[in-house]
C-alpha cells in the first residue's frame, strides 16, 4: 500500500519545531492521517534510526546533510527483527535500527513479531566489560518459571601484582531442568559470579550474596566469568555512533529520559528494577476495575512526575466483606498482572548475542 | 537513582552525626558464663571470677567491676590477690601466670594485666615437674610460692616473676626430715595445698597429695614439723591462732593437727568423717572459723555419702547443735568465708559465705539465725529459667517504679537483710539519667523486671502467669519438703532452674505501658493475658476469650501443641500485676506480635495464622483476621508436627544439651578483647560446622512467592492515629505486616470515655499493601506532619511528648527485611525507599527509633532509626530521609542467639545476650552511656608496708600525669554530660511527682 511513495517538503533547520507538529505534518502530507506510523530517518552512517520525540526529531534535523531522509512505516509492518548491534540493545531505549529493503539487499529473516515475545534475559554492557566477563540480565517479572539456579562458594585464581592468588569465590553450582536460568543458555554451572546489580561479591559471604541475589531477583543483572570462555563474543572494533555515552550500565540506564519514549515501551518495564507495591483500597466505594492498560498509562504519567520512585499504583478495589473472597480476587488480579501484555511489547534481545551473530548495518 | 542523588559529603552534617553516634560496648550484666575460678581479698573487699574463656571479672560494692581478659582466652584455674596490694595473681590452664594491678587512671581505677610468666624446668624435665598444682602468695609480697606436680615448690620473685633457683623447696629436701617407712610411699607426689602459718611468715605448711603435711621452716630451709596423714589429702585450713590446723581428704574426712614446738611429729587431734560412715566423696575445701562463744563454724564442701546423695553440689556449714548442707543448684567452682580480717581481732567471726556455683552466685548470711540468703545486687543469673524474649522500657515514671519495687519487696521477704558484704572500692560513676526497666520473658512463664538503669542489673520484681493454667506439675511435687530429722540436713538454696515442666507456657512477647502500668505477656501456647499493676493481694476470676484465626478456613488440622487448660474460678493473685483478661488464640501457635495501646484499652496480637484485636475494657473480641495463603500448609499444621513424636524425647536431649554447652563451649569475653574472644569463637563455630556439613554448601536463588511458608506470619502490629482514609480526619488505626511482605491497615472506631462501655469499638479494613519483595514486614511506624514519629500511647496525656503535628501530612514507614520505604498517607504512594539487600547484601533483623541528644548542646536532638541486622551490624538509619548514618559492627553474624536476644532501648542504648546468662549492654548514643567507673583505694596498711606503696602510689601519678590529653579531654566532657543529664533528670522527678499527686 504504501511501497514506495516520496514526498519532499521543507523544514526550519534551525526551528524544527516539536516532534507532534512534524508527525502531523508527515501525516498530512501522506495523507494517511488514520494510520499509526513509525517515522524514522537515516543518519550520517547510513542507519536508519527512528523519530518519535523532540530530542530525536532535533538532533535528524540538525544532521541532515543536506537532505534528511524520512521514513514512514506502517506501525504494524515495523520490522523489529533487525535492530541495532549488542551494543545498542542493552539500551532499553532500544534505539531500533530499521531495515530498510529500499537501501539495502539483505535476506530477510523471518521473526515473528515482537509482542509475540517477552524478554527473559539480556546480554548488556559488553562494551565495558573485559571479554572475559559476561554480564547477564534475568527478567523473573511477569515469568511463571523459576529463576532456577543455585550458587556456592569456591576459590578461585586470581592475577595479582605479587602473582597467583587463591581467593574465595562464589560460583554457580547447579541450574534447575527449565528454570529460567538454565533456559537462557547466559549462565552455566561453575561460571564464577563477580558482581550483583553492579555490587561487587568480592568479600561476601554466600549468604550474603543469596540475600543479594534475592532481593534483585525481579531484575537480576549478574557478572560471571563463565567457566567456558570458547564462547565468548568476539567484538567487532566499529562501535555504532550512540554506543559511546554510557560507560556504566545503571548510569545509562538513568541517564535516559524516560518522559521521552516510546508510548508502547512501558517505562515501568524499563525500569523494572522500581516494583510495584500493590495498594488495595478497601471501605472504599466500589469502583470497576480499571482496564489494565488506561491503569499503565496513568501509572505512566506519575512516574514522569515524581523523580525518585517509579512505582506502579494500582487502585484495585475489592468488596471488603470477607478476607477469604477478597484474597481470591488479589489473587485473580496478581495472575492476570503476571500476563500483563505490556511485557510483550518490549523487543526480545538475547537470541542475537547468544549465537554469536553479529548484525552490521 | 539514589546514588546520583545523593548528596556530597557534607562536613556540618558529618560533625553532627559524631555529637550524636558513637559505638561502646559498656558493661555486661549477669552472670558469667562458664565460671571457673574464684578469688577474693579481705584487704580490698573485692571478690574476682575467671571464666573458662580466660575473662577475669572483679567485683565490690554495687557498681564497683572490673574486667580483664587474658589474651589466650584458656581456662583461669586459681585467682589470688597479693596480701594488702591491688594486685592479683591468675593461673591459667597452660600452666601461665598473670599479674594484674588496680591502677588509677584519669580518676578511675582499670585492671591491667602488666606481666606474665610460665614456669620452665630444666632441659629435658617432664611438663609435670613444672606444672603448677598450689599458688601462694607470700605476706611479705615479694615472692609466690608455687606447688608442682613434682613435688618441688618453686619461688618466683614478684612482680618480675624471676625464678629465686637457690630458694626452691624440692621433695628431697623435704624428704630428708621425714622417717623412712614413710618415705617409701612416693609421699611426696604432688604439692596439693600451701599455707603461710598466719602468726609466723617464716612457716609455710606445704601439704602432698599422698597424704604428707610438712611444716617448713623458710628462714633455715628445713622441716620443723612432719604431720603423717595416710588419706589422701585435698585442702588445708590453718585455725586463726596458728596452734591447729585442718587437713581434708578425699575419702570425706577432716583431721585436726595440733602445732606445737615441743612435738615435731604430732598425731591427729581429732579425725572425722561427717557424714559416714559409708564411703563419702572427697571434702574438697574446709574452712575453721573461730568466734566468741567458743563454738567453731566449720564449713565444707563436699563429703556427702557417696551413694545416695553423690550428686550433690553441697557445702555444710556446722556450728555447735546446727548443721546445714546446703544444696546447690550446680556444680561449685569455689567459696570463700567473709570473716574479720583485722589482725588484732581475736576471733574470725564469721559474717557470710559467698558461693561461687556454675551457674549462680548464693551468699549466705551466717550472722543471721536461720543462716538465710543475700540478696545479690549484681551478677544476677538471668538464665535461671530460659530467656525467650526481651522487653526494654525507658524512663519509668517514679510512680509506677516504686510500685513494682513494692511489690517485688514482699516477694523478696525470705532473703536476709544484712547489706551486701563485698563492699570494696567506691563507684564514682554518675547516678544513671533515668529509671529504666528490662523486662525478660523466661521458658516457664515467668517475666522478671530487672533495674537496668545503672550497670548492676538487678532484679526487681519477678511475675509468674503459671497460676492462670492448669498445668501437668503437681504442686505437691515439692523437692525442698524435707523432715526435721532428715540426714544429712540438706537445703536447697539458689534459684537457678532452667527445666520448665511445660514449655507452652513460656513468654514469647511483652509490651508494658509505663503510665498506665498495663501490661500485655503473650506466650508460646497462643495466650494473651493483660494485666494491671496491683498494690495488694487480690482474689478474682480471669476472663476469658477466645479467637478463633482460622474462622472458616475448613479442612485444616492444627497439628501442634494443644492450647492450655485455664483454671476455672478465682485465682489468688500476691500484689504486682495481676492478669484480668486471658484470651486464647485458635489454634494455639506462638504469639509472634503483641501490641497494646491503653488509651484506648486494646489489645492486638499475631500468631502464623492471623491477627486479633481484643477490646479489654469491654471484655470483647473486635475482630480477627485470617493471614494465611491457603497453600501454607505448615502453617495450618503446626511446627511440630513432623516431630510430634519426638517431642519428649527430645524435650529431655535439649536439657543435655544446654547442660552439656556449658561445657563444651567456651564462654565468649568482655568489651575490652570481645574481638579475640569472637573470633575464638567463631572457630569454634566454624568447626562444627564443617562437622555438621559435609556436602558442599549451596543456596538457591528463587524469588519469593506467595507459596512460600509462613507467609502469613505476623511479624509486627502497630497501633497510631493518623490519616488512612482521607487527609481531612484522622482516626486510630491497627497496623499488621506480615512475613510475606503484606501490610494491612485496620480503621478503628473506639467510642468516645464516656459512651467507652456503652458502644462497641468497631474496626473495618481500609488498606492492604503487598510489597513486592515480599520480605518479611519487621516494622511500621507512622511519621507526623514534622516527621516525628508519633508519640506512645498516653505519653501526651502525661505532658511527656509534644503532641504529634496532624496538620501537615503523614508518612508511613515500613521496613522488611530488605527495604526500608517511606509512603505517603492516607493515599499510599511510595516515596522514598533504601535497598538494604540489594545493596548489601545484609537484612534488617531489629529496628527501633531511637531518640539521640547531641554530647555538645542540651537543645538538640533527632530521632533515627537504630537497625540490626544479620551480618550482625548496627546500622543507625535518618529519618525521614532514610539516609545510612554510621555502621558497626557489634555482634559476630554466627552468633544468632545474640542478634535474635538484641534489643534497643529508647535512647540509643541496648542490650544482647552473649551467652544465655548474660547480657552485653551497649551504647549508640554519645549522650546516654551506662558503664562502670569506680575507684579502688588502697586501705590503711600497717606501718611496715608504708614504703612499698609510697612508691607505687608516685608510679601512678607519674604514669598518670604522662596520660594522654584525649583521656581528660573526654573526662570534662562527660563530666558536663553528667551535669546535663542531671538536670534532666530532675526535671523527670518533678514532672513523676505531679503525676503521681494528681
Amino acid at each position: 500500500q504504501f511501497g514506495a511513495e516520496f514526498r519532499r517538503f521543507s523544514l526550519d533547520r534551525y526551528k524544527p519545531g516539536k516532534f507532534e507538529d512534524f508527525y502531523k505534518l508527515i501525516l498530512h502530507i501522506h495523507h494517511i492521517a488514520n494510520l499509526e506510523v513509525m517515522i524514522g530517518y537515516a543518519d550520517v552512517h547510513g542507519d536508519l534510526l527512528p523519530i518519535n520525540n523532540d530530542d530525536n526529531f532535533f538532533k535528524a534535523v540538525s544532521s541532515a546533510h543536506p537532505l534528511l531522509r524520512v521514513f514512514v512505516q506502517r506501525q504494524d509492518e515495523v520490522d523489529y527483527s533487525n535492530f541495532g548491534t549488542n551494543t545498542l540493545s542493552r539500551k532499553k531505549k532500544a534505539l531500533v535500527t530499521l531495515r530498510n529493503d529500499n537501501l539495502r539487499r539483505r535476506p530477510h529473516i523471518n521473526i515473528s513479531m515482537p509482542h509475540d515475545f517477552r524478554p527473559v534475559s539480556s546480554i548488556i554492557d559488553v562494551d565495558i566489560l573485559p571479554e572475559t566477563h559476561r554480564r547477564v540480565r534475568l527478567y523473573r517479572h511477569g515469568c511463571e518459571k523459576p529463576l532456577g539456579f543455585y550458587i556456592r562458594d569456591g576459590t578461585s585464581v586470581r592475577v595479582t601484582p605479587h602473582g597467583l592468588e587463591k581467593v574465595p569465590g562464589i560460583f554457580i553450582s547447579r541450574m534447575v531442568p527449565g528454570g529460567l536460568a538454565e533456559s537462557t543458555g547466559l549462565l552455566a554451572v561453575n561460571d564464577e559470579v563477580l558482581e550483583v546489580n553492579g555490587i561487587e561479591v568480592a568479600g561476601k559471604t554466600l549468604d550474603q550474596v543469596t540475600d543479594m541475589m534475592i532481593a534483585n531477583s525481579h531484575n537480576l543483572i549478574i557478572t560471571v566469568k563463565p567457566a567456558n570462555q570458547r564462547n565468548n563474543v568476539i567484538r567487532s572494533s566499529r562501535m555504532s555512533g550512540s554506543s559511546g555515552q554510557s560507560t556504566d550500565s545503571t548510569a545509562s540506564h538513568h541517564s535516559l529520559p524516560t518522559s521521552h519514549m516510546l508510548q508502547n515501551f512501558h517505562p515501568d518495564e524499563m525500569e523494572s528494577d522500581e516494583e510495584a507495591d500493590i495498594v488495595i483500597e478497601g471501605g472504599l466505594e466500589p469502583q470497576h476495575i480499571p482496564k489494565l492498560h488506561s491503569l499503565t498509562s496513568s501509572s505512566l504519567s506519575r512516574i514522569n512526575g515524581s523523580s525518585l520512585g517509579h512505582r506502579l499504583q494500582r487502585d484495585l478495589v475489592l468488596n471488603n466483606n470477607s478476607g477469604r473472597e477478597s484474597n481470591g480476587n488479589i489473587h485473580k488480579l496478581l495472575s492476570s498482572l503476571k500476563t500483563d501484555p505490556r511485557h510483550s511489547l518490549v523487543i526480545p534481545r538475547g537470541g542475537i548475542e547468544e549465537d554469536g551473530t553479529v548484525i552490521t548495518l | 537513582m539514589r546514588r546520583f542523588l545523593r548528596p556530597g559529603h557534607d562536613p556540618v552534617r558529618e560533625r553532627l552525626k559524631r555529637d550524636l553516634f558513637q559505638f561502646n560496648k559498656t558493661v555486661e550484666h549477669g552472670f558469667p558464663h562458664q565460671p571457673s575460678a574464684l578469688g577474693y581479698s579481705s584487704f580490698l573487699r573485692l571478690m574476682a571470677i575467671g571464666t573458662r574463656s580466660g575473662a577475669i571479672k572483679l567485683y565490690g560494692a554495687p557498681g564497683v567491676e572490673f574486667m580483664g581478659l587474658h589474651e589466650e582466652n584458656n581456662t583461669v584455674m586459681q585467682i589470688h590477690f597479693i596480701p594488702d596490694q591491688c594486685q592479683l595473681v591468675t593461673l591459667l590452664d597452660d600452666n601461665s601466670l598473670h599479674l594484674w594491678s588496680l591502677k588509677q587512671h584519669s580518676g578511675a581505677s582499670e585492671l591491667r594485666e602488666e606481666h606474665r610468666f610460665t614456669l620452665k624446668g630444666p632441659p629435658g624435665s617432664p611438663p609435670s615437674a613444672t606444672q603448677i598444682t598450689a599458688v601462694l602468695p607470700h605476706s611479705s609480697r615479694e615472692v609466690l610460692y608455687l606447688g608442682t606436680e613434682s613435688g618441688n615448690i618453686f619461688v618466683v620473685e614478684l612482680p618480675s616473676f624471676k625464678v629465686l633457683e637457690d630458694r626452691t623447696i624440692t621433695s628431697e629436701a623435704v624428704l630428708q626430715w621425714v622417717p623412712e617407712d614413710y618415705c617409701s610411699r612416693r609421699s611426696c607426689e604432688l604439692v596439693e595445698a600451701l599455707r603461710e602459718h598466719p602468726k609466723n611468715p617464716d612457716q609455710i605448711l606445704i601439704g602432698y597429695s599422698r597424704g604428707l603435711i610438712v611444716l617448713w621452716d623458710l628462714q633455715n630451709s628445713k622441716v620443723t614439723h612432719q604431720f603423717l596423714g595416710s588419706e589422701q589429702l585435698e585442702n588445708l585450713y590453718w585455725q586463726r591462732d596458728g596452734s591447729k590446723f585442718i587437713s581434708c581428704h578425699y575419702d570425706g574426712s577432716y583431721t585436726q593437727w595440733p602445732v606445737s614446738s615441743d612435738n615435731r611429729q604430732p598425731e591427729p587431734l581429732e579425725n572425722l568423717v561427717p557424714y559416714g560412715p559409708f564411703p563419702c566423696k572427697a571434702i574438697s575445701k574446709i574452712y575453721w572459723q573461730t568466734t566468741k562463744n567458743g563454738l567453731p563454724y566449720i564449713i565444707f564442701q563436699g563429703g556427702m555419702p557417696r551413694a545416695s546423695y553423690g550428686d550433690r553440689h553441697s557445702i555444710s556449714v556446722v556450728h555447735g547443735s546446727q548443721q546445714t548442707a546446703f544444696d546447690f543448684t550446680s556444680r561449685v567452682i569455689d567459696f570463700f568465708i567473709i570473716f574479720s580480717s583485722e589482725p588484732s581481732a581475736e576471733f574470725d567471726d564469721p559474717s557470710a559465705m559467698v558461693v561461687l556455683a556454675e551457674e549462680e552466685l548464693v551468699v549466705i548470711d551466717l550472722k543471721t539465725a536461720g543462716w538465710p540468703a543475700v540478696h545479690p545486687p549484681y551478677l544476677a543469673s538471668l538464665h535461671c529459667s530460659a530467656i525467650t524474649c526481651s522487653h526494654h522500657v525507658s524512663n519509668i515514671p517514679l510512680k509506677l517504679w516504686e510500685r513494682i519495687i513494692s511489690a517485688g519487696s514482699k516477694q523478696n521477704i525470705h532473703y536476709s537483710s544484712m547489706p551486701w558484704p563485698i563492699d570494696g572500692g567506691t563507684n564514682i560513676a554518675p547516678d544513671p539519667p533515668q529509671r529504666d526497666l528490662l523486662l525478660t520473658g523466661h521458658e516457664d512463664g515467668t517475666v522478671r523486671f530487672w533495674d537496668a538503669s545503672g550497670v548492676c542489673l538487678h532484679l526487681l520484681y519477678k511475675l509468674s502467669t503459671v497460676k492462670v493454667f492448669l498445668t501437668d506439675a503437681d504442686p505437691n511435687d515439692n523437692m525442698n519438703t524435707q523432715g526435721e530429722d532428715e540426714w544429712p540436713p540438706l537445703r536447697k538454696v539458689g534459684t537457678f532452674d532452667p527445666y520448665s515442666d511445660d514449655p507452652r507456657l513460656g513468654i514469647q512477647k511483652i509490651y508494658l505501658c509505663k503510665y498506665s502500668g498495663y501490661l500485655a505477656v503473650a506466650g508460646t501456647a497462643g495466650q494473651v493475658l493483660v494485666m494491671e499493676l496491683n498494690d495488694e493481694d487480690a482474689e478474682h476470676i480471669v476472663d476469658h476469650a477466645e479467637a478463633d484465626l482460622l474462622q472458616d478456613q475448613e479442612g485444616y488440622r492444627w497439628k501442634g501443641h494443644e492450647k492450655l487448660k485455664t483454671r476455672d474460678g478465682p485465682v489468688q493473685f500476691e500484689a504486682g500485676f495481676q492478669p484480668f483478661v486471658l484470651v486464647q488464640c485458635q489454634p494455639p501457635a506462638v504469639v509472634t506480635s503483641l501490641a497494646l495501646h491503653s488509651e484506648w484499652k486494646l489489645v492486638a496480637f499475631g500468631t502464623s495464622h492471623g491477627f486479633g484485636l481484643f477490646d479489654h475494657q469491654q471484655k470483647r473480641l473486635v475482630f480477627v483476621k485470617c493471614t494465611l495463603h491457603p497453600s501454607d500448609q505448615l502453617a495450618l499444621e503446626g511446627p511440630l508436627s513432623r516431630v510430634k513424636s519426638l517431642k519428649k524425647s527430645l524435650r529431655q536431649s535439649f536439657r543435655r544439651i544446654r547442660r552439656s554447652r556449658v561445657s563444651s563451649r567456651k564462654r565468649r569475653g568482655g568489651s575490652g578483647n570481645a574481638s579475640e574472644v569472637q573470633e575464638a569463637n567463631a572457630k569454634f563455630d566454624q568447626d562444627t560446622l564443617q562437622e555438621m556439613e559435609l556436602a558442599p554448601v549451596q543456596r538457591k536463588i528463587e524469588a519469593r512467592s506467595a507459596e512460600d511458608s509462613f507467609t502469613g506470619f505476623v511479624r509486627t502490629l502497630y497501633f497510631a492515629d493518623t490519616f488512612l482514609r482521607d487527609s481531612s480526619r484522622h482516626c486510630p488505626s491497627l497496623w499488621a505486616g506480615t512475613n510475606g511482605g503484606t501490610v494491612y491497615a485496620f480503621c478503628l472506631r473506639v467510642p468516645p470515655a464516656e459512651r467507652r462501655m456503652d458502644e462497641p469499638v468497631r474496626a473495618e479494613q481500609a488498606k492492604e499493601i503487598q510489597l513486592m519483595h515480599r520480605a518479611p514486614v519487621v516494622g511500621i511506624l507512622v511519621l507526623d506532619g514534622r516527621s516525628a514519629p508519633l508519640p506512645e500511647p498516653l505519653e501526651v496525656a502525661h505532658d511527656l511528648s509534644k503532641s504529634p503535628d496532624m496538620q501537615g501530612s503523614h508518612q508511613l514507614l515500613v521496613v522488611s527485611e530488605e527495604q526500608f520505604k517511606v509512603f505517603t498517607l492516607p493515599k499510599v504512594s511510595s516515596k522514598l525507599k533504601l535497598k538494604l539487600t540489594a545493596l548489601e547484601g545484609c537484612r534488617v533483623r531489629k529496628v527501633m527509633v531511637a531518640n539521640f541528644g547531641s554530647c555538645r548542646t542540651d537543645d538538640y536532638s533527632e530521632n533515627d532509626l537504630a537497625v540490626l541486622t544479620n551480618l550482625g551490624d548496627i546500622q543507625i538509619i535518618s529519618l525521614p530521609f532514610l539516609k545510612l548514618q554510621i555502621r558497626y559492627p557489634c555482634i559476630r553474624k554466627e552468633d544468632v542467639s545474640g542478634i535474635a536476644s538484641c534489643v534497643f532501648t529508647k535512647y540509643g542504648q541496648g542490650f544482647y545476650l552473649i551467652s544465655p546468662s548474660e547480657f552485653e549492654r551497649f551504647s549508640l548514643s554519645t549522650k546516654w552511656l551506662v558503664e562502670p567507673r569506680c575507684i579502688v583505694d588502697m586501705p590503711e596498711v600497717t606501718s611496715n608496708n608504708h614504703v612499698h606503696n609510697k612508691s607505687d602510689m608516685e608510679n601512678t601519678a607519674r604514669k598518670s600525669s604522662l596520660g594522654d590529653y584525649g583521656e581528660d579531654e573526654r573526662k570534662s566532657g562527660r563530666l558536663m554530660e553528667h551535669a546535663l543529664l542531671n538536670d534532666e533528670k530532675v526535671l523527670k522527678e518533678i514532672q513523676s511527682t505531679l503525676e503521681g499527686s494528681r
